[in-house]
């Protein structure tokens, strides 16, 4: 039986109160968001590890360092704007620099967050977070991946980023995909050409994958869910075997995952690439769907940058 | 209960101090001088006889955790740590230099420094987690936080003076090296802090208002804080900014700037 669509943050909520449960040094701290983060499902199961600040994230942060510093495995929570912009020196002082065992899980990122309009909308922070050193990057494709992505970020030492989704994401993996930071999935296999996506921006691949067959084009569609370490080998591989790239995320389109898959295939195998995403605007109101659209998320707009990828390759 | 102490000899050693760290900025070329002289006695009272720690074994888990939040106050850090055997005095010569684990600002590469600063009002926030970790683990360290005055215009100072008193860290004990003087002028004139016991008060703290220059006023405030339960503690150390060189007293110019050959030779005629 397929599973409907579910927010990535159910899974992270889900697998982290399990967590909690087996794992007595496991504490969360929160800014007065946990209810729509999911991490309400820690606080509900591990009540004495569980610290708010109110609405605080400078404070949260510094908070999470020193708890982090003193031996426990500690998961910060916020909304992906609040949790990356308003608490960057934090982030990258207090846990980057000292280097700690802070995980900083975000939900509400990109337009489809909707209604909530621009403000709410986080684009930039996979750019932001990509750059600091010491940190690691995800972004998991589903809830099955959110859950096991939270398992591995917290079974790894060190800081460590999450991005979820507040929308519910078609659920197109299995308990029997694979999950290792900065291994990449490849999802459809193909010749022509290979979109490399992030979070909801997976599935679109997968569409626009289908919908290019029906014309003979042949696309390998890979999940990078981890942007930093990146998976270079595949790139380099389907670099090589397909000759052209295309990138998609929710995400504005400079310093995201493909300016990362940009600055690997530069210096390792340059080949015709195109990059969808968010072109330097801010989001607005509007239903998820709607937003995707307007934003030119959709598989469509995967499909049309796969055609002129595609048609720059044989002009090469 | 008192603890006991060498009033005599702890006011040479704070002598001492400050004689080591003009030497080191003028060594060094640059550096903190006026934030480092006005806090000599805070740090010589909390290594010399407030906290338990020891030298040869940094990371000991019993010891208590100072968290230096005006992370631009080396010098001071460094005279301190070297004087209480963490590392090589000689050391002290590589102070801001390429290679050196003494960094321009705190860093966990110097032995006995907890937490990376430089950037300010990250330091409570941090001794904070610091103190509510010994409270669920069930230990009686204790986490000392000295701030700047002008440090504490930060907002996020005051997040974290709201959490500690939510959660009743009585294990934490803030200090404000209240020198009245930032980079740039007076504080009373860029933003002032005024009526600053009154503020921490309002906040929830325990307030202890001394002057930070007096050795056994210090040492009896910190002897109110171990006793004091259920709130946080802080401690207004009143202290004179550049203390004990008169030609760098409460002057912003030499907040970040360090002496040259003849002017270290100047201050140590007249250093008190």
């Amino acid at each position: 039986m397929t599973m409907k669509p579910t927010p990535t943050r159910d899974g992270f909520g889900e697998e982290l109160a399990l967590i909690g449960k087996e794992n007595k040094n496991v504490v969360v701290v929160s800014a007065d968001l946990e209810d729509a983060t999911r991490a309400e499902y820690f606080k509900k199961a591990c009540p004495e590890r569980f610290f708010t600040l109110g609405i605080a994230e400078q404070d949260m942060i510094g908070m999470a360092a020193g708890l982090a510093s003193e031996g426990f495995i500690t998961v910060a929570n916020s909304f992906a704007v609040f949790l990356t912009n308003r608490a960057y020196d934090q982030i990258r002082m207090d846990i980057c620099y000292n280097n700690l065992n802070v995980k900083l899980a975000a939900t509400h990122a990109g337009v489809t967050v909707g209604e909530d309009g621009a403000s709410a909308q986080c684009l930039e922070d996979l750019a932001i977070m990509r750059v600091l050193p010491n940190m690691k990057v995800l972004c998991p494709m589903d809830t099955i991946e959110a859950k096991k992505a939270t398992r591995a970020m917290l079974t790894e030492k060190g800081p460590c980023y999450i991005r979820l989704s507040r929308a519910p994401l078609p659920v197109l993996t299995d308990d029997a995909t694979p999950f290792v930071i900065g291994k990449a999935n490849v999802m459809r296999d193909g010749k022509d050409a290979t979109i490399i996506a992030c979070g909801v921006m997976v599935a679109e691949a997968m569409g626009a994958a289908e919908e290019l067959a029906k014309e003979n084009i042949s696309v390998r569609v890979v999940n990078m869910h981890t942007i930093k370490p990146l998976d270079v080998g595949v790139i380099m591989a389907c670099a090589k075997e397909t000759g052209a790239i295309v990138t998609a995320e929710e995400h504005q389109v400079a310093g995201g995952l493909g300016s990362a898959v940009a600055e690997a295939l530069v210096q390792g195998m340059p080949v015709p690439m195109e990059m969808v995403g968010v072109q330097d605007s801010f989001g607005q109101t509007g239903t998820p769907d709607q937003l995707m659209q307007v934003y030119k998320l959709k598989s469509v707009d995967v499909a049309l940058a796969v055609r002129k990828v595609i048609q720059r390759k044989k002009k090469v | 209960m008192s603890v006991k102490y060498n009033l005599s000899a702890l006011k040479a050693q704070a002598l001492q101090f400050r004689r080591e760290i003009l030497e080191t900025l003028e060594t060094a070329g640059s550096g903190h001088p006026g934030g480092s002289l006005s806090a000599v006695e805070i740090f010589l009272v909390l290594y010399g006889v407030v906290m338990n720690h020891r030298p040869s074994e940094p990371k000991w888990d019993g010891r208590d955790r100072l968290v230096v939040s005006k992370g631009h106050v080396t010098p001071v850090v460094y005279v301190t740590l070297a004087n209480f055997g963490y590392f090589p005095k000689e050391e002290l010569k590589t102070f801001r230099k390429f290679g050196s684990r003494l960094q321009g600002h705190v860093t966990q590469k110097t032995p006995g420094v907890e937490f990376n600063t430089g950037s300010l009002g990250h330091g409570l926030s941090y001794a904070n987690g610091v103190a509510m970790a010994a409270k669920l683990k069930g230990k009686d360290f204790k986490a000392y936080c000295i701030m700047g005055d002008g440090e504490i215009q930060e907002g996020s100072v005051w997040e974290a003076a709201m959490s500690a008193a939510q959660y009743k860290l009585d294990n934490v004990c803030a200090i404000v090296d209240y020198n009245k003087v930032q980079e740039n002028g007076l504080i009373s004139e860029i933003k002032g802090l005024e009526p600053l016991v009154d503020k921490w008060k309002s906040f929830g703290w325990n307030v202890i208002d001394i002057d930070g220059n007096d050795i056994e006023a210090l040492i009896k405030a910190f002897e109110t804080f171990k006793a004091t339960k259920g709130q946080p503690t802080v401690i207004i150390a009143n202290t004179l900014k550049g203390k004990g060189v008169p030609f760098m007293e409460l002057k912003s110019a030499w907040h970040g700037k360090a002496p040259n050959k003849e002017q270290l030779a100047d201050a140590l005629k007249v250093l008190y």
